[in-house]
C-alpha cells in the first residue's frame, strides 16, 4: 500500500510528528489474548496529530492495514523523503480535519513498527519472540487499542477510521466497545476473508515459510528471509490492484530495454513494479509479523464472534453510525462484503450510509487521492460531530 | 385557489407538500432520495427519523455530505432489506416512473411502511397533450423534461391511471393532491378542479387494506 504516498500535491501537512510509546502489562499484569495465551509487557507505538478539545469529545482512532503503521501523516524529519500513509486524508483541512480533529494511530499488535510483535524481545528468553509469540486477533489489537485510548483520558471515540484490516478493526470496535464508538467509517473491508483472500495470504505465508533463511521463524540472530517476504508482498501487490488498473500502468511495456533479454531478468514493467515492491517491503516489514498479521485477518469473524453467526445480532450490538464505502474495481474486499455489512446494520436498526465509489485502481483505491472519498469523510464526521454538540 | 408558499425553506413545492403530512418524529425512508432535499428538510424542521436509498453515486455523496444516513443501491432490491413495518412513511417521490415493476414496489412499500407517499409527474397536463396533439412530438415540459430517447421515465403515468392501478391492484389511496407548480418549482398550487388536466404533479398518501 505505502508505494503511492507522496507528498501533499497543495503542500498541506501536520508538519512534524513524533512517535511515542506506551508500555503495558507487565507481569503478573499481562494482557490476556483471545486465545488465551498472556503477553507482557505490551509496547505500543502510537502518534497523535491536533489537540484533543476540553470535553475530550474530538478524539478520532485511524487503524491501519497489513503494512501500515502508526505513522498516518506528516513527516518525522524536515528532509523525510516521505509523508505518513494517509497524508493526503489526515491533515489541516484535509478529509480527517487536524484542526478540528485529534486523530490517534497506533501500531497493531503482532506489528514490527514500534508495537510489540514477533520481532520484540522475549522477556522470558532475552531475545526476540519469533514463532513464540502468541497467534494475536483482530480482537486483540483492538484491545490494544483500548488500552492505548483508556491512557490518554478518552472515554468516547467520536470517530474509529479505516480501511482493509484496518477496516476489520473498525468494526471490530463498534461491537467490541459499543458504548465509546459514536461513529464508524469502513473503507474496503469486511466481516471476514473469502476463501480467495486467504488463499491468497497462504500462498504469501507459504512464500515467507519456504525460505531457507525463514528457519522456522528465528531468523533474527542472521539473514533474513527477504526473497520469501518480498514473493509474499508481490503476491500482496498483484491483489491490490486489478486486471484494468495493471493495464493502464504497464501494459506489456518492457522495462528499460527494447527487446526480451532471453533470461529471467525482469523484462515486463509489470515484473519489474513488483520485483520492486517486493525489495523495498524488506527493508522496512518483518516477515514473521507479516505471518501473524495475515493469519489474524484470515481468522476475522465478526459474525461468528459478536452474534453466534449472525451478523445481523453481531451489528445490533454497535450504537455507532457508519460509513460503508467500497471500490467498485475491488476485487480482493469486494463492494459484496461491504453491501453485507450495511444489509445487517440496517436490519439491526442501526444508521448506515453506504457508497460504492467507481475506481479502477482495486483495493488499492482506498488510499489514492480521490476527492468524493475525502468529501464523504469529511461531511459524515462534520455531521456526527456536530449531532454530538447538539 | 391561491398560490402558496412556503416559507423560506427552499425546497420544492411538491415536496412541501408531502413534508406537511409526515407527522413530527416519524420514521422516514425516502426511495429515490436523489440529493436529500426532502430528507435534510425533514430532518430539521419535522425531526424524523430518516434515510435513504439512491443508485447515483454523485448524489449519495451529495446526501452524505449533508449529514444524511443514505445507502446507495437498486431501490428494487434494497426495500427487500427491511422488515415490516420499519417505517411509519416511505415516500417514493418522483421515483415511480423510472420503476420496472410499480406494484411489487408498492407492495413491499405498504409492507415495510405504515403509509406510502407516492408523486409523479402527471402525463395527462393539458400541454402534454397539447404537445402531442398539435405537434406530434411526445410532450416535453417542465416536470417530464427529456427527449424519448434519453429519459429516465420508464412509465408513463397520469393521475386517473394512478387511481385505476392503485385500486386494481388493492391498494388504498388516503389521500390525494393535485399540484401544478411553478417554473422554479418552488412555489405552486393545489388543484382541486379538473386534476388530471391541469394538474403537474400528482401527490398521494397509501395505506395498507
Amino acid at each position: 500500500m505505502s508505494e503511492y504516498i507522496e507528498h501533499d500535491s497543495d503542500g498541506i501537512s501536520v508538519g512534524l510528528v513524533e512517535k511515542k510509546h506506551l508500555i503495558f502489562g507487565h507481569p503478573p499484569n499481562q494482557m490476556r489474548l483471545e486465545s488465551g495465551a498472556l503477553l507482557g509487557p505490551v509496547t505500543i507505538a502510537y502518534e497523535t496529530y491536533g489537540e484533543l478539545n476540553a470535553d475530550k469529545s474530538n478524539a478520532v482512532l485511524v487503524c491501519h492495514a497489513l503494512s501500515g503503521d502508526s505513522h498516518v501523516a506528516g513527516y518525522y524529519r524536515e528532509d523525510d523523503p516521505k509523508p505518513g500513509w494517509w497524508d493526503i486524508m489526515v491533515g489541516p483541512g484535509k478529509g480527517i480535519d487536524t484542526e478540528k480533529y485529534f486523530v490517534i494511530c497506533s501500531n497493531i499488535l503482532g506489528g514490527c513498527m514500534g508495537t510489540t510483535g514477533p520481532s520484540s524481545t522475549n522477556p522470558s528468553t532475552g531475545r526476540p519472540y519469533g514463532l513464540d509469540f502468541p497467534l494475536v486477533t483482530i480482537g486483540d489489537m483492538v484491545d490494544a487499542q483500548k488500552v492505548l485510548v483508556d491512557h490518554l483520558g478518552i472515554d468516547k471515540l467520536l470517530c474509529v477510521a479505516g480501511g482493509s484490516i484496518g477496516g476489520m478493526q473498525v468494526l471490530e470496535w463498534t461491537v467490541r466497545h459499543p458504548e465509546l464508538v459514536q461513529s464508524a467509517i469502513a473503507l474496503a473491508t469486511t466481516t471476514k476473508h473469502s476463501p480467495l483472500a486467504i488463499a491468497f495470504n497462504e500462498v504469501a505465508r507459504q512464500a515467507i515459510m519456504a525460505d531457507p533463511k525463514w528457519m522456522g521463524g528465528h531468523y533474527y540472530d542472521g539473514p533474513r528471509p527477504d526473497h520469501g517476504l518480498a514473493v509474499a508482498r508481490m503476491i500482496g501487490h498483484i491483489t491490490y490492484l486489478s486486471e484494468e488498473s495493471m493495464r493502464a500502468k504497464f501494459g506489456r511495456r518492457l522495462q528499460n530495454r527494447e527487446a526480451f533479454s532471453y533470461n529471467f531478468d525482469a523484462d515486463f514493467q509489470v515484473e519489474s513494479y513488483l520485483r520492486h515492491q517486493g525489495q523495498k517491503f524488506v527493508e522496512r516489514f518483518d516477515a514473521n509479523s507479516f505471518l501473524y498479521i495475515t493469519k489474524a485477518a484470515d481468522y476475522y469473524e465478526l459474525e461468528r464472534d459478536h452474534g453466534r453467526g449472525s451478523i445481523v445480532e453481531a451489528f445490533s450490538k454497535a450504537k455507532a453510525k457508519f460509513l460503508v464505502v467500497s471500490f467498485t474495481s475491488d476485487w480482493l474486499y469486494p463492494s459484496y462484503q461491504s453491501k453485507t455489512i450495511v444489509q445487517a446494520i440496517k436490519r439491526g436498526g442501526g444508521e448506515v450510509s453506504f457508497c460504492e465509489i467507481e475506481a479502477d485502481w482495486g483495493h488499492d483505491a482506498f488510499l489514492l487521492p480521490n476527492e468524493r472519498l475525502s468529501n464523504l469523510i469529511r461531511g459524515f464526521m462534520e455531521n456526527v460531530s456536530s449531532s454530538i454538540r447538539r | 385557489m391561491s398560490v402558496l408558499r412556503f416559507a423560506d425553506n427552499g425546497i420544492r413545492f411538491d415536496l412541501q407538500i408531502i413534508a406537511s403530512w409526515i407527522r413530527p418524529g416519524s420514521r422516514v425512508l425516502d426511495l429515490g432520495c436523489g440529493e436529500g432535499y426532502l430528507l435534510r428538510y425533514l430532518k430539521d424542521n419535522k425531526q424524523v427519523k430518516g434515510s435513504g436509498i439512491e443508485i447515483d453515486e454523485t448524489k449519495v455523496e451529495k446526501c452524505i455530505e449533508k449529514g444524511l444516513s443514505v445507502i446507495q443501491g437498486d431501490i428494487n432490491e434494497e426495500i427487500l432489506e427491511y422488515s415490516d413495518d420499519s417505517f411509519d412513511y416511505v415516500i417514493v417521490s418522483q421515483t415511480l416512473q423510472q420503476v420496472y415493476e410499480p406494484a411489487q414496489v408498492l407492495r413491499e412499500v405498504l409492507r415495510i411502511g405504515r403509509y406510502g407517499i407516492v408523486s409523479f409527474p402527471n402525463f395527462s397536463h393539458w400541454k402534454a397533450r397539447a404537445q402531442l396533439l398539435f405537434t406530434g412530438y411526445a410532450p416535453v415540459t417542465k416536470s417530464l423534461p427529456y427527449q424519448w430517447y434519453d429519459t429516465p421515465n420508464i412509465r408513463v403515468i397520469t393521475i386517473k391511471d394512478f387511481r385505476r392501478f392503485s385500486h386494481e391492484a388493492g391498494f388504498r389511496i388516503l389521500k390525494e393532491v393535485a399540484v401544478a407548480t411553478s417554473e422554479d418549482q418552488k412555489e405552486g398550487k393545489i388543484i382541486r378542479m379538473l386534476p388530471p388536466l391541469r394538474a403537474s404533479y400528482g401527490i398521494f398518501l397509501m395505506g395498507k387494506k
